[in-house]
């Protein structure tokens, strides 16, 4: 479709006009004219609502939500096209098979030795070795091997020794989906551990003697401790409902030697919900403050951010300064056991604070233990009620942490969003299906690339430069604070507004330190050279090598050093009151801004007049032209391999 | 007045200091003229504070039985509390404390007693001239001159005794056109664009005269609309537009005085909320409105220098008395366009020129902090929203300032409470007459020591000769921790991560010099080669 425009949401201002293209796989954009023929891509798969909205002078609105945060608005001359384009899209964006997906046929030049070596990059039997299991407490246990017991569980799972398979299997009985009692982070230095698993099937009475004997068994496990903690990451009326259904929570009556503890983290549907109300604020134009901070309190957000928080500092710190062993739950056991215990393993282990130790986690918490992706994330078409931003919320309490200590984590901000990125964008296959079983039956390993391979390869973009492995931060347990601390949860525009680039710091001090660490890598390895051949220079008076090369080389480094200073030199709209400046011409619409009054003496006829006309007065600094809108980085997941593929060059 | 009367109890021992996130330390609390002393008795970890009188804002006591209890409540937001035994003497030490705390005579001050212990190795009472502005305004455009109509301060008593007036207008003229102005404040040159020539400022006749033919102006009234009609009743007012034809009329509304104090209160005290209720935070925040204060200053700067910048016109900023809000749109508006307000030396002549010089009531607006009870209606924190909006824009070009957060943070102290003369008294005329430059030391002589400056240096700045366009947007503005949370936040983590930044930049410098020098040694050794070679 051709003439199409593209609106930048902060101003109508800055549209711009170029031709949609649909894809198997994208949608793509394509800027008009210029020489830098912008180009923006959204894959199918990130679509998270289309909305047309009624037919204007100018053309038929289309609205494009992603689930990556970005909000595309578009208008098309004709009402037929949009409506075709709508149509198509929403088929597009809600595949019904596995198959359609953007996985199976991406092909990112790697031959199959390559593919299987990427995806063998994360493995949780190194992982739990690390731990330190199996040893005198915990070991293997195979009752799982055909997804017999628990579909949802992985074939492999971690139970204490004295837990023989009938125990495992009747208390797999007693609990909601089978999803019984197992090891999520076993605490080599005093035995202490973290258990998941789903609620138990109390109603008001009923009891389970194998599962009172897993609890036990989980107990004997950590000999230093006469109790666990079972913590239900619910609100108490949740569970309390729950019992009514023949589910509910533990007894401490009828199982011996266990603390019982309510932490309330609300369901997926209210987070759903709170998501929404914060991305309407995120999306209003041009608010007030009040608009903001109310709408931002108002959506709950980071109360619940801090919910989730509060639980995993709560179990980090009984397994760390108490050494008791915790089990933990919710009602399934998939979505708030899993922000829970990962938010608990990365405050006690260092290991999960490093980029591969991240992945891990990911890996061992969410992916093996069945969070279902594929609902949550609604990657196939499907009840728009089981989506919810449950991973979203355990990335954002990561970065949430990267705030306090700037200096614990490994990677940056940018490979959280990346990562919460390929989550939607189903690019990759780490991320599909709902369980390790659906994967293995779609041979998942076989068919589509492993993500954690793709940003191990670019590990040099997700360096955060403040990280030492030998810094006190990286050691040991992080303790947050704990009171008073509500200032301490921002909002994370980064994230969710992360397309409005023109809303972000200019500059980058993540960006320009790690400039400077790779220059000083080539100073090091410069300085070494040099040495060296001086000391052979003194030795023999006569080398006459060239100096001039390295020289070279650091001039370009320096081209590095002035990060973003072109954005720095776009205004932005600052004021509406200026339209009530006498002199404007009554052709240029309401939000036309102060930029506009320099063009009145100009042909003011123009309707295209608004969109040329900053650039006609924007002076020396052309090549930043457009903050967001094109300026926008969507597209190193897009198909192409790099970053650097974002906007070819016409 | 004898300090001495006002001190009954000098001295008081087994006073036990309460600070957040500090253990509590038993010690000795002694009272001086201008300080609090409490000193640890604990010889392996001696520990003393020091805390000048005039930097406490309010004092609380309370008793339980015999001991009592003092919460000391200081103009830098920190809150500390002190527990002596023996009802009497902490009565005491409370009553003095706040009769020292109060004293009414600016020459009982601190400042003038004040003995530095360092080598001045720079006056800072002449380190920012007015004369030198205007030479290197000279080197730009020959369209302006010094006058000293003001020597006496006879004419503007708020300004400065030497000020920079357009050329075509003389002396006789300006005494005309400070008797239409409120105060006697005639408009003056607060900055000139060097790229276009477009100036900023503070009649018809003046105003036209620093306009070239076919040049446009913009005058942006921070009075709401309203008051600049009253104002006009009243016989003050606004220019009317048929006697500026080259002048357009912006009005954009900057929040003053009382309206502003009582949101820094706001904002403190929910700083200090201790409930574990995010939403609480959130709507006290929002209730507070100091982010709504700080976004409507900046879009005021940000609209000045675009009009300065990207218009081409010149822009006249006034509100009602030209001593607040003004001086925060002019001070920013420069802040945006020149890249020599952003180094540390052009930044304390902005400071100069734009606040002390051009007659900010620094003594009445600082007077109290966030929590003074008393409610004199002078106090607002004017300066304190220009510093936190320009903390706000160096958050967004981090790179870009050769000062660090800590400089901010240092103006603000030393602007309520200081051991300098700098920001007594209420204008240039005040501090002649108090004969601050002779009798106090400047900040200025201080701050300018190579060793101190060393603080306040950010290690990752770059100069940028570009202007910079901050986003007003309600995302990209924060709360400053620097200032609000200073005292109630753990702020190892972050100085650690600071520490970590100036590693890495130092060891990248080192290694650059190592490297400079063995390549001029090698280039030494290579010619030194090819020289014995060619013999």
């Amino acid at each position: 479709v051709e003439n199409v425009r593209l609106l930048d949401r902060l101003s109508s201002r800055r549209a711009v006009v170029g031709t949609l293209y649909l894809t198997a796989t994208h949608v793509i954009f394509v800027e008009n004219g210029s020489e830098t023929r912008k180009e923006t891509w959204v894959l199918h798969s990130q679509i998270s609502s289309i909305e047309k909205q009624a037919t204007t002078a100018t053309g038929c609105p289309l609205l494009i939500r992603c689930k990556n945060f970005q909000v595309i608005h578009l208008v098309i001359p004709q009402e037929r096209d949009c409506h075709d384009v709508y149509i198509s899209l929403i088929r597009l964006a809600r595949p019904v098979k596995y198959e359609e997906l953007y996985c199976f046929s991406f092909n990112p030049k790697l031959d199959k030795e390559e593919r299987e070596q990427g995806w063998k990059l994360v493995d949780l039997n190194e992982e739990y070795n690390r731990m330190g299991v199996p040893n005198n407490y915990w070991q293997i246990s195979d009752v799982n091997r055909d997804y017999g017991v628990c579909d949802s569980y992985p074939t492999e799972v971690y139970v204490p020794k004295s837990a023989n398979a009938h125990i495992i299997v009747g208390s797999s009985k007693f609990r909601s989906r089978r999803r019984f009692p197992a090891l999520s982070y076993y605490c080599k230095g005093n035995n202490a551990s973290i258990c998941r698993s789903s609620q138990p099937l109390s109603g008001f009475s009923a009891r389970c003697l194998e599962d009172e004997q897993m609890l036990q068994a989980i107990r004997k496990a950590n000999p230093g401790s006469d109790f666990i903690y079972v913590v239900d990451t619910r609100p108490k009326l949740n569970a309390m409902a729950n019992r009514a259904a023949g589910k509910g929570y533990e007894n401490e009556d009828n199982y011996s030697n266990i603390k019982f503890q309510f932490i309330g983290i609300e369901n997926i549907h209210v987070m759903r919900n709170s998501l929404q109300k914060m991305l309407e604020v995120c999306e209003l134009k041009s608010p007030s403050m009040s608009d903001f901070l109310w709408g931002l309190e108002n959506s709950g957000w980071l109360k619940h951010i801090k919910a989730i928080m509060d639980a995993g500092i709560f179990i980090a710190k009984a397994v760390a300064e108490e050494g008791v062993s915790v089990l933990v739950h919710c009602s399934d056991g998939w979505d708030r056991t899993a922000q829970v215990c990962s938010v608990a393993s990365l405050l006690l282990d260092p290991y999960y604070r490093t980029m591969k130790g991240f992945m891990v986690l990911i890996e061992k918490d969410w992916v093996s233990f069945g969070h279902k992706f594929n609902h949550r994330y609604g990657n196939l078409d499907g009840d728009p009620k089981e989506i919810s931003p449950v991973i979203d919320q355990f990335i954002e309490c990561v970065w949430q942490l990267m705030e306090q200590f700037p200096c614990a984590f490994e990677f940056n901000e940018r490979f959280l969003i990346h990562i919460q990125h390929h989550i939607y964008s189903c690019q990759f296959g780490n991320f599909l299906c709902n369980s390790q079983k659906e994967r293995r039956e779609l041979k998942i390993k076989e068919r589509t690339y492993s993500l954690w391979a793709h940003l191990w390869k670019n590990r040099a973009d997700y360096l955060n430069p403040l990280y030492r492995s030998d810094h006190s931060q990286t050691q040991g347990t992080l303790h947050p604070q704990i009171a008073p601390c509500n200032f301490l949860y921002k909002f994370w525009s980064g994230m969710y507004n992360r397309f409005e680039k023109g809303l972000h710091p200019r500059q980058s001090v993540t960006d320009y330190l790690m400039a400077v660490k790779e220059e000083t890598q080539q100073l090091e390895e410069e300085l070494e050279v040099l040495q060296e051949r001086l000391a052979n220079l003194q030795k023999s008076q006569s080398g006459h090598n060239k100096v001039k090369s390295k020289q070279q080389d650091r001039s370009k480094q320096f081209g590095l050093y002035t990060s973003n200073n072109s954005l720095a030199n776009t205004p932005q709209e600052y004021s509406s009151d200026l339209k009530s400046f006498p002199s404007q011409s009554p052709s240029q619409g309401d939000e036309d801004s102060a930029l506009i009054l320099t063009q009145d003496n100009l042909k003011s006829s123009d309707p295209d007049l608004s969109a040329n006309s900053d650039q006609e007065s924007g002076v020396e600094d052309l090549s930043c032209r457009s903050p967001s809108g094109g300026g926008c980085l969507p597209s190193e997941d897009s198909g192409k391999d790099s970053d650097e593929a974002v906007f070819l060059a016409g | 007045m004898e300090f001495a009367e006002l001190i009954k109890t000098p001295r008081a021992d087994n006073v036990v200091l309460h600070r957040p996130f500090h253990p509590a330390v038993e010690g000795t609390l002694c009272l001086t003229g201008h300080h609090l002393i409490f000193s640890s008795r604990r010889r392996d970890n001696a520990e003393e504070l020091w805390l000048l009188h005039s930097n406490i804002d309010s004092i609380e006591k309370r008793f339980v039985g015999s001991l009592g209890t003092i919460v000391i409540k200081c103009k830098d937001l920190r809150i500390i509390q002190l527990d002596i035994p023996g009802m009497e003497e902490c009565l005491n030490i409370a009553s003095s404390i706040e009769a020292l705390s109060t004293l009414d005579s600016v020459t009982l001050m601190y400042p003038f007693f004040y003995r530095p212990m360092f080598e001045v190795l720079e006056d800072g009472w002449s380190s920012f001239l007015l004369e030198q502005e205007f030479e290197h305004l000279s080197s730009v455009t020959n369209e302006w001159r010094l006058s000293c109509v003001n020597k006496d301060f006879s004419v503007c008593p708020s300004y400065p005794p030497v000020v920079i007036v357009p050329k075509s207008i003389d002396d006789e003229a300006l005494r005309k056109v400070a008797l239409f102005r409120y105060g006697g404040r005639f408009p003056v040159l607060s900055y000139y664009h060097k790229k276009n020539g477009m100036v900023s400022w503070e009649d018809e006749k003046l105003i036209n005269a620093t306009l070239r033919s076919g040049r446009r102006g913009f005058v942006i009234d921070t009075r709401p609309l309203n008051v600049a009609q009253q104002a006009r009743a009243k016989g003050g007012g606004f220019e009317q537009e048929v006697h500026y034809p080259q002048w357009r009329r912006i009005h954009k509304y900057i929040e003053r005085f009382h309206i502003l104090q009582e949101s820094f209160i706001k904002l403190v005290e929910a700083c200090n909320d201790q409930s574990h209720n995010m939403d609480r935070w959130l709507s006290k925040l929002e209730a507070s409105n100091w982010l709504t204060h700080i976004k409507e200053l900046l879009t005021a700067a940000c609209l000045a220098a675009q009009c300065i910048d990207r218009e081409g016109a010149s822009v006249l900023v006034h509100g009602s008395e030209g001593t607040d809000s003004t001086l925060q749109v002019t001070s920013l508006a420069q802040i945006i366009l020149d890249p020599r307000c952003r180094t540390i030396r052009g930044f304390e002549a902005l400071v100069v020129r734009e606040w002390l010089q051009a007659g900010h009531p620094f003594q009445q607006r600082c007077a109290q902090s966030a929590y003074s009870n008393s409610k004199q209606k002078w106090e607002a924190p004017v300066f304190l929203l220009f510093l936190e909006c320009v903390w706000q824009i160096h958050r967004q070009f981090p790179c870009s300032f050769e000062f660090n957060e800590h400089f901010l943070i240092l103006l603000f102290e030393h602007a309520y409470a200081s051991q300098f003369g700098t920001f007594l008294g209420n204008n240039e005329s005040e501090r002649a007459k108090l004969k601050l430059p002779q009798k106090t030391m400047s900040l200025w002589s201080w701050v300018n020591r190579p060793e101190e400056l060393s603080r306040f240096q950010n290690p990752i700045y770059e100069a940028n000769s570009l202007v910079i366009w901050p986003s007003v947007a309600p995302q990209s503005l924060q709360l400053w921790e620097g200032i609000f949370l200073r005292w109630n936040r753990p702020s190892r983590f972050l100085e650690e991560a600071e520490e970590e930044r100036i590693n890495i930049i130092k060891y990248n410098k080192e290694l650059q010099a190592k490297v400079n020098v063995l390549r001029r040694q090698l280039a030494e050794m290579e010619t030194d080669g090819e020289v014995q070679q060619e013999e």
